[in-house]
Parts: structure tokens; sequence; C-alpha cells
């Protein structure tokens, strides 16, 4: 494997940053080591849980599966970018009201999955939300509450 | 005045909920320190071998390797829980695929990994068992041949490969079966399940000028990993400070620490901070599982359906390790009675080592294979009486102020209560509309289980503006015991809990508690918060008596932080109590209250018990659940529609946090039950070791509706009623479900995980 570093520049959060990262690297490792944006999380590295997944240009990706270099001009949205600092979202707010937050781990992933959802449909049905939610492993809730909570948001269970 | 809103019984957000939901929360692995290091591991590629050298140079050539360290660098004893049989690294030997046998420090994640893998060792390698059959047949290979030498706190068991082995026995089976009409009998199997919380895990290790170490932990008990690393590192304990970090799950998985102790003495030896946090795939390898079990179990009954005897073997699949096998084991045993009273009853258990994982503790502690047994066993003997399965629990419950399978008497019992709650629920919902090529069964369950364990403390301190400072070393691994903590403290002091901060859990700070384990926290560490909290209101109390010149029988706590004089508006506030406390008289208000589980223990007048773990366990909780199931006629699949769980919680503290857990603990089971398994290869491999190859559920795989159903029968014991619900959730899944099977079908499943294939093969047998 290639050790080599290349410059790009990584729009993230509305902001530039210009990145120095070995070829292989992938997006999560800089958004985590390189720029110290940790609310997202490495659960598996292999794509299948969810944790890490952030927006690209509003489209939900994979950030342990995206190389930092293939990112290009696309703009990258993470947990922190989703609210100011220290404020919330309705996706936020709506999965601290319902108890749908237990250990946490997987919750960056489902606020990110949640907010891409609400952005194509804001009234979204139950079955919907299951199927959004569908890549998003939790290991602590049993889902329904964080179902609750996107059903609340959507304005009631249809 | 109108009652005030009571801390207890109400469901705040959990208090660090909106750290979690802002990406904010820190774990482990977002832990950053100047100068850290990055540690890699060298595994293992053999089932079982002979160590027979190390070959380092070319490792410690690479540019940026700081520290190694290998099984030749320890010495004295080893280490572990009940049996001190593993060591940090293996030495000697290698008893399965994945073992740690080196670890390397260097200044970069990359690097590290080039240089574990530039390590090479010799091996010689062995003859290695990978089943219960191949471990007990004779001649066969020993893993552990100095086992005599070994530090036990337990005996039973070290010969051959047997780990452990006990008996638990009540009254005379024998004749007892004598005199039952029906009698059933089968063998069960169960397989490795893993705990697969969503954060692996992980530690980094730091290092003071002193060379005293501190280590921020994924953990389910600072003390443990306190006590754990002094022991491997030789180093006394106050060289030594662990500190939790939020806990991305942990399910038991994190409840006995093996890694902590490598980043500690690469830290030690570096003088350098190091991390340590385990992929996903060495997560898998070298962490830890469910016990997978065989279990041959008989059962007898009169023809009026009373149940007279029952008769377990239990055989737990232990891996290469001791690690908790015992305390399984006899949890096992306890548990296989199930919650019914039956008067004769035989369990003789062995666990055994395997050239595999080590097993150990995972939600449940041994009772959801015992359960899956016992709870199929009844419904199998319901058909046989011809009464149904239903009344058939109903008439053999437990009740109040009967006793356990060991003799512990058990004061509160809502057990009948649970299974007419479940029973009816399911028979007034609306039903669901049948579904072409599906047949719809509905199974039930009911299980015990104990909430206690051990020593806990809590101390409370009254802040000079009159605000209330709790801590505690119970470690919140996401089930919510920081919020609930802090709802008991606040309930008994009549203040919102705004007004009480919550330490972290650091074992140079917090009091002593054992570990989150157990279904324990709310029952055992939630005591002593109430304990020490209301200790410190009747020193507030007698401060406050001399202050309004009253006896304290006069006065009373009001709501928001004040003592008023009764029946008149006269009042002092917390703070103006603190400052005479702090400048006047008397000293901070500082509580303590710590204890060990004080319940009472077994009874050998009753039941003939060798060689258990421990001398009482907790009080007894108690759940039934129902689930209604589809299965696909064509391709076998089970698809779980719909779940009712009762569960006894004593006192609900935290109502939504109750349901979470029996929302979620369901789902453990109900993955346990039909698709998670952990798959070895003939050569020792874990084949099943990523996301992707070993299937937890995902949201489309569980039912949109569990109905939580809490009952609340307060527990004598607990200032608050309170007792434990992590566990008991996912206990009653596989066996609810696999008689919802049956009943579809009329194909009986008796091995886990119940899979398509598995249940088109029992209903193609069907006789």
């Amino acid at each position: 494997m290639s050790q080599a570093k290349r410059r790009s520049v990584l729009t993230v959060n509305g902001e530039q940053h210009h990145v120095l990262a070995p070829a292989a690297a992938t997006l999560l490792d800089v958004l985590r080591t390189g720029l110290g944006l940790t609310g997202s999380k490495c659960g598996c590295n292999h794509g299948v849980c969810g944790a890490c997944t952030v927006l690209l240009d509003g489209k939900l990706a994979r950030s342990c599966l995206t190389l930092a270099a293939d990112v290009g001009e696309r703009r990258v949205t993470t947990i922190e970018g989703i609210a100011g600092d220290l404020d919330f979202s309705a996706v936020q707010r709506a999965l601290v009201e319902s108890g749908a937050i237990q250990c946490g781990f997987c919750t960056p992933g489902f606020v990110i999955t949640l907010t891409e959802l609400f952005a194509r449909d804001p009234h979204p049905g139950r079955e919907t939300i299951r199927a959004a939610l569908s890549g998003n492993l939790c290991r602590c809730s049993g889902y329904v509450k964080i179902v609750e909570a996107a059903e609340h948001l959507a304005g009631g269970v249809r | 005045m109108s009652d005030p809103v009571r801390a207890i019984g109400s469901s705040p957000p959990r208090l660090e909920a909106g750290d979690k939901a802002i990406g904010r929360a820190q774990y482990v692995d977002d832990i950053q320190r100047p100068g850290m290091l990055y540690a890699a591991l060298l595994t293992s590629p053999h089932a079982h071998a002979r160590i027979l050298g190390y070959r380092l140079d070319a490792a410690r050539a690479i540019a940026g390797v700081k520290a190694i360290v290998t099984g030749a660098d320890l010495s004295g004893s080893r280490s572990g829980g009940i049996i001190k049989d593993e060591s940090m690294v293996a030495r000697g030997k290698v008893r399965y695929v994945g073992e740690i046998v080196a670890a390397v420090a260097a200044s970069d994640p990359q690097t590290a990994s080039r240089a574990a893998t530039a390590i090479e060792l010799d091996y010689e390698p062995l003859d290695a068992v990978l089943t219960i059959d191949e471990a007990l047949a004779p001649g066969a290979p020993v893993l552990h041949e100095e086992s005599a030498s070994y530090v036990k706190a337990i005996q039973g068991g070290g010969h051959g490969n047997v780990v452990f082995e006990t008996t638990v026995a009540e009254g005379d089976v024998e004749r007892a079966f004598a005199q039952c009409d029906v009698i059933v009998e089968n063998t069960w199997q169960t397989q490795a399940q893993h705990n697969a919380y969503l954060e692996p895990g992980g530690c980094v290790a730091d290092v003071d000028a002193s060379g005293r170490i501190t280590l921020y932990a994924s953990c389910q008990s600072v003390h443990h990993v306190q006590q754990r690393v002094a022991e491997e590192l030789g180093e006394p304990m106050a060289r030594i400070r662990a500190i939790a970090m939020r806990v991305g799950g942990g399910f038991g998985g994190k409840h006995a620490s093996n890694i902590h102790s490598i980043a500690a003495w690469l830290a030690r030896a570096a003088r350098r901070p190091v991390k340590l946090v385990l992929s996903r795939m060495q997560d898998f390898e070298i962490q830890r599982s469910r016990h997978p079990a065989r279990i041959w179990m008989k059962t007898g009954a009169r023809r009026d359906g009373m149940i007279l005897a029952r008769d377990v073997r239990i055989t737990l699949d232990g891996g290469a390790y001791a690690d908790e096998s015992p305390p399984v084991l006899a949890f096992a045993l306890l548990m296989s009675r199930g919650p019914y009273r039956i008067a004769n009853v035989r369990a003789r258990g062995q666990a055994v080592y395997t050239n595999k994982l080590r097993a150990g503790s995972f939600r449940g502690f041994g009772n959801p294979q015992a359960s899956f047994a016992g709870e199929s066993q009844i419904d199998e003997l319901a058909s046989r009486l011809g009464i149904n399965p239903v009344e058939l629990r109903l008439a053999n419950a437990m009740r109040p102020n009967d006793t356990a399978f060991g003799g512990q008497p058990v004061a509160s019992c809502v057990l009948r209560e649970c299974i007419a709650r479940v029973r009816d629920a399911q028979r007034e919902a609306p039903p669901l509309a049948p579904r072409n090529g599906r047949r719809r069964g509905v199974g039930f369950a009911v299980m015990s289980h104990i909430s206690g364990l051990m020593g806990t403390a809590a101390t409370v301190q009254l802040r000079t503006d009159g605000s209330i400072a709790l801590s505690t070393g119970c470690v919140d691994i996401g089930q919510g015991s920081d919020t609930a903590m802090v709802q008991i403290c606040a309930d008994a002091l009549s203040v919102p809990i705004e007004r009480v901060s919550y330490a972290p859990q650091d074992s140079d700070a917090s009091p002593y508690n054992w570990k989150t384990a157990g279904s324990r926290s709310t029952y055992m560490t939630g005591r002593a918060v109430a304990v020490a909290s209301l200790e410190m209101r009747d020193r507030m109390l007698a401060h406050a008596a001399d202050m309004m010149e009253c006896a304290v029988v006069d006065l009373e706590l009001r709501p928001g932080g004040v003592v008023g004089l009764k029946g008149v508006p006269k009042t002092v506030g917390f703070r103006e109590i603190a400052m005479r406390s702090l400048f006047h008289s008397g000293g901070p208000i500082v509580v303590t209250h710590g204890f060990v589980f004080d319940g009472t223990g077994f009874d050998p007048k009753r039941a003939s018990i060798h060689q258990l773990a421990f001398a009482n366990l907790g009080v007894y909780t108690f759940g039934a659940q129902c689930v209604e199931v589809d299965v696909d006629e064509g391709t076998g699949q089970v698809e779980v529609r719909r779940a009712w769980c009762a569960h006894d919680v004593g006192r609900a503290i935290n109502p939504v946090s109750c349901e979470g857990q029996i929302q979620g603990g369901f789902v453990q089971g109900m993955g346990y039950a039909l698709v998670e398994a952990m798959k070895w290869n003939a050569e020792g491999w874990l084949i099943t070791a990523t996301l992707a190859d070993y299937k937890v559920p995902g949201v489309l795989d569980c039912p949109p509706e569990i109905h939580p159903i809490i009952l609340e029968d307060p527990d004598p014991t607990h200032p608050v009623g309170a007792k434990g619900i992590g566990e008991p959730s996912l206990v009653g899944a596989a066996p609810a479900i696999a008689n919802a099977i049956c009943n579809a079908t009329g194909a009986r499943l008796r091995t886990l995980p119940m899979t398509p294939e598995r249940v088109l093969n029992a209903m193609d047998s069907r006789s």
C-alpha cells in the first residue's frame, strides 16, 4: 500500500480544509484523525453498520468506504454540521425526546440518514422510515423508539 | 399543596443524549493525546500450538516502532477471573486462532500494523479440539496441562478439558418421575452469539512522569479494569487509574478486561500514550461470545398438569479460557428449573475447554440457553398432556414467598400477572390479516432472572449553593444508569434533576462498584444512591432543626431544595444548610453508603449444591413474553410480526428507559433465535468475523410492534422498590419464537439459530 500523501481540498460542513493524507485514506480517517471531527463513528469499517454515514452533496455515503481522494468538489456534511454548535435539528431533538438514544454509538449515522430522508420526504410513513433506516444497525434499542421518533417528526403514524 | 412532580417514574431525556445526538459524546477512539502512539496486534494462526520462539529483529528495525511486548516478556502467575488461566498475550502456547501473541506500539497505525506482521513466531502445531465431544473424548489433546497449578477461586473441574462441573439438586428426582403420568425428554443445541456492541473494544493508556498509568477505557467497570491491569503489570493498584469513557454498548462483552493491560504495558515501556482500538474483525476474533450449549432435559407431570420432576444436564463450550464459564454454568443450572414450583429437580453441568474464542458473559448469562430448552419443553409437555400451554404455566408458576431453585426465598413474584397480561394483550390486539403462503403461530415463554451480586457504593455531597454532587462507580454502557441514579437521588431529596450533578467513573474518585452486570445497577447501585441520599436528607434536617429551633419530626422536605416547618410557611434552603455546615458547624455534608448484596443465600438443608461461585445471587425478577410469527411455507423464513413482553421491574425509575431495555433485549434475543451465529471452520478459524458475515438484526428484520408491559411490584429490600430489567427481556425470545413456529407448523426446532433451512427440515420431518 502506498504511503505517499496527497494534498486535496475538502469542503466539510461549509468550511474548506486543506488535507494532506495518504492516497488510500478513507474519508472517515480524514474526518476523524485529520480534521478532529470524531462524531462519525467507525463501527465495522466494512460499510455494514452505518455509524460512519455522512452526506455528500446531500446524498448518503459510507465514509468508511469512500476514499477521501474521491470526494472531489462534493460538499461533505457530518453530524457536527447538522445543526449549529450545541444546537439541535428537529431530527436530533426527536431522537433525544423519544428515548431513542441508548449507547449512542450508532446515533450519528441514524441522524444523518433521517436528515436525508426528511429532506426529500417531510412526511414519510412507517414503511418508508423503516426502509430508509435499513442500512443502519443499532444493537441497543430494537429500533422501535427510533422509528417512533421519526414518525412523531413526520406528523403521526399513518 | 398538589403533589410535586416526582423524579422517579418520569422519563426525562437521558442526561447525555444531547451530546450523543450531536456527535460530541466522547468514546475511546475519539481521544487524541500529545505524542500518542498506536498499538497493533499479532494474533495466532493456529488453533493449538506450542510457541517455540520469537524473531523480533525485523519489527524492531522499522522506524517509528517504540515498544513491543510478547509472552516472553511476561512473568509471574496468570491472570483472569475465577480461574486464573489467561495472560494478556499468549505464553508458552496458543489455544485459539486469533489469540494475541504480540503487540507493538508505533508512531502511526500503519507502522504499527507493518511491525506487528513483521514479528515471526516459531510454532509447533498441536491437535486441536473444536467441539464439546472432541474435548471430552478419551485421549483428547489437553488445552491446559498445567491447570492444577492455576490460582482458582473455585474448585470443581480441572481434569482433562473440564473447566468446571457442578450439580444443584432438590428433592428426589427418580422417585418423582415414577409418579409422573407424562414424561418428555429431549436435547437442545445452542450456538455462539457475539455481543456485537456497535463500538469495538479499546482503550488509551497514558503515563505520567512518575510512571503512573491512566487508562481511558471502554469497559463495564473502572474498578475491575484497574484491578486487572495492576495484576497483569505487577503494579500496585495505586499506580493504575482507570476512567470510563462513553461506552458504545457492552452487553457483558466488555465486563472482563483482557486488552487494557496490553496498552498499559506498551505505554509504560514506550513512556508515551498508547491507543489500542480493536477493528471489528479483531473484536470478533479475540473478545468473547455467549456459550454454545448442549442441554438434555427431562420433565414429568401428573395427568392434572402438576409438574413433579425435572432432570437437566447442561454442557457448555467454554472456549480456550475459563473467563466466566464457572458462574455462567452455575447460573444456567439455577435457572434451569424455570420459574415453576417443581419440587424435585436435578441439574448437572460441565463447562469444557475447546480451541476457540473464550465464551463469557453475555446478557442473560446462561439463562437464555437454559430457558430455550426449559420453555420449549413446557410446550411439549402441555401438548402431551392436552393442556393449553399458558394454563400449564399459570398452574405451575411460582408465587410470592415461594423459594427459587437452590432455596433462596422469593418475596416478590408477579409471574402469574405477567403471563395473564401478555396473554390478554395478544388476545385483545386486532388480528393481523393472514398472508398467502405463510402460517401464523403464537408462542409464549416465561422467565425469571436476578438482580444483585457483590458490592457497590454511592457518595452524595452537598455543594455550597445547595446543589447535590452524586458519584457512583456504575458505568453507563447505554442502558441509562446515569439518568436513573440522578433520578433516584433527586427524588429522595425532592429537587429537580438539574440540581444533581453526576460524576463520570474514575477509579481515583468513584466509590467502588463491582460491575455493570447481572441486571444490578438500578437495584444495587440504585439502592446505595437511595440510602446515601436519604441519610443526607436526615443530616440536613438535623441542621434545619437547629436553625429553626424545632424538632426534626416537625420538619419536611419541600420540592426545590427547601426544608419547611410542617403547617407553617417558614423554611430554610439547602444553600443555607450547606453554608452552615461548611462555615459554622458540622463540617461538609458528605455521605457514602456501601454494601454487598445481603439477601438470604442458598439453603443447604433444602438443596444440595456443590461448588457455586456465589453464596447468594440477588432478588428475583419475573416476566412473560408472547410472540406472533409468520412462517413462510416455501422458504422456511420466520418473521416475528408482533411481540408483547411483560416484566416486573419492581418500580420503574425511568419508564421510557425500561421500555428501551425491554425492546432492545427482545431483539437481541430474536437475533439469537433466528440469525446470529459465530462459525468456525475445521482449522478453527472464525469465518463470521465481520458484520457482513455475522448477521445482526436490522430494522426490517424486527417487528414494528414490540409492546413492553411494565409491572411494578416494589421490592421490599430496595428503598424505592426497584429491580433490574437489563437481561430478562432477552431470555424469553428464543423459546417463545420456537413455540410459535411449532404452533404455526407443528415443527419443533431444538437447535439455534432457527434458520430457514432448519425450519424447512423440521417441517419436512414432522411425523
